[in-house]
């Protein structure tokens, strides 16, 4: 009796995969929904903290973000990576061939958003794209979109501060990415890329990395990237959480806003350039941006200081300093950091 | 048969390193397994989304970590041709 719908599933393998992910997408809603309640009873209850009092807070935070934050990654870097599984770099170049500056620089940055990319391919993709015509600025947008525009972050986003801000976060990105190619495109950028990036010539058939997969394949690409991925942030997350706990349960209510609120117009700058050197990514950076913006931050300096975490980091730049002189740099990581600080102050502007 | 892994040396070659050390050990083939790290090399062989796997000069896979129960499979369709 038991056995036969089992054997019957295994005989029909899309039938299933559909009972496995109805399975599994009804286990996550009911997860994310008792999240809060679980750890309402857990920790006040059984534990008997005060929700009021630093312990109760702090500890209630930290268990309930943890959970929070690992459901909602694992979920939506899973649908991320299932959806990106249709496109790959190899086709975006293809999409890109022979677009000029301007309109070029637009479908470059969005499609630095929606193609899956692993920062060691940084690269090889810029030297397929100058390879192939694509013009030095609209490399560039694809450069900066695709670490700018995270699908980590806009999973903690849409999570912790709903859609709102999580449209301006990308609507940002791709303004910075495109201002940013079309800038360097102006400045002759060609003088400041290593030679040999246009002695290089593809040879013969370039692949497409995602061709020839099937339903299958995609979805389990989208299963070990979301364990891959946290495997790889968990340290991170724990920290970010952990530091955002005992923001949350032990900072002055007005220590951050008087510093660093709406009052202080040097705020975003200071985001940005303490945010550089901070090489976490959204994961660990974003329980913190949540723990800060209950204590009165305003949204844009709290998305600058991500932006610039997660945009501008030191190894990236180092993987860069293989094919881009180092005046490209700097003048790379000048107006991404300028765009940036320009996204902070209008969103405190249009926020406030 | 000349394996070659492509990719700068980030944790996703290491792992296609592994994964295909693993598909040969499973086919019980002897293979020799090179790393190129080298990006114009990279890039002369069309990808430009690492890991890569190339065998005997031909592109396997490109821009992904698969299962060692796929790179048998393509390893083994290699051998048969």
């Amino acid at each position: 009796m038991t056995v036969s719908p089992v054997r019957g599933l295994r005989a029909h393998p899309a039938a299933r995969r559909w009972v496995l992910g109805l399975g599994a997408a009804v286990a996550w809603v009911v997860a994310y929904r008792s999240n809060a309640a679980l750890w309402d009873w857990l920790v006040l209850d059984v534990g008997g903290l005060d929700p009021a009092s630093r312990w109760g807070s702090g500890v209630h935070f930290f268990f309930y973000d943890s959970v929070k934050i690992l459901l909602l990654l694992v979920a939506i870097v899973f649908v991320v990576t299932v959806a990106r599984s249709f496109m790959s770099v190899e086709r975006t170049r293809a999409l890109l061939g022979g677009r000029r500056e301007g309109l070029g620089n637009v479908a470059a940055a969005g499609l630095g958003v929606v193609t899956p990319f692993c920062s060691c391919s940084a690269v090889p993709a810029f030297i397929g794209f100058v390879s192939a015509g694509v013009p030095i600025g609209v490399t560039m947008s694809f450069l900066i979109a695709s670490p700018m525009v995270n699908e980590v972050a806009i999973a903690l986003l849409l999570g912790l501060f709903g859609p709102g801000a999580t449209a301006l976060y990308v609507g940002a990105g791709l303004v910075v990415a495109v201002a940013g190619g079309l800038v360097l495109g102006r400045v002759h950028a060609e003088r400041w890329v290593e030679p040999f990036v246009f002695e290089t010539r593809l040879r013969g058939q370039v692949v497409t990395a995602t061709a020839d997969l099937s339903w299958d394949d995609r979805l389990r690409m989208g299963w070990e990237e979301a364990v891959g991925i946290l495997r790889r942030i968990w340290p991170y997350l724990l920290v970010g959480i952990g530091v955002g706990a005992v923001i949350h349960g032990w900072a002055p209510e007005d220590f951050f806003a008087r510093y660093a609120g709406p009052g202080n117009p040097w705020a975003v700058p200071l985001a940005v350039v303490v945010g550089i050197p901070l090489y976490s990514n959204a994961a660990g950076i974003l329980p913190l941006v949540e723990a800060l913006h209950d204590k009165g931050l305003p949204m844009g300096t709290l998305l600058a200081f991500m932006m610039a975490v997660v945009a501008l980091s030191l190894p990236e730049m180092i993987l860069l300093r293989r094919v881009l002189r180092p005046p490209l740099i700097a003048v790379f990581v000048a107006v991404v950091g300028a765009g940036i600080v320009l996204v902070g102050y209008l969103f405190n502007a249009v926020l406030a | 048969m000349l394996i070659k892994i492509l990719g700068p040396g980030c944790a996703n070659c290491a792992a296609l390193e592994r994964v295909t050390r693993d598909a040969l050990a499973q086919l019980g083939v002897d293979a020799e397994v090179v790393k190129v790290t080298g990006y114009a090399e990279i890039a002369a062989y069309g990808i430009m989304s690492t890991p890569g796997l190339v065998v005997d000069e031909q592109v396997l896979v490109a821009g992904r970590v698969p299962t060692t129960a796929r790179v048998t499979e393509l390893l083994a369709a290699h051998l048969a041709s």
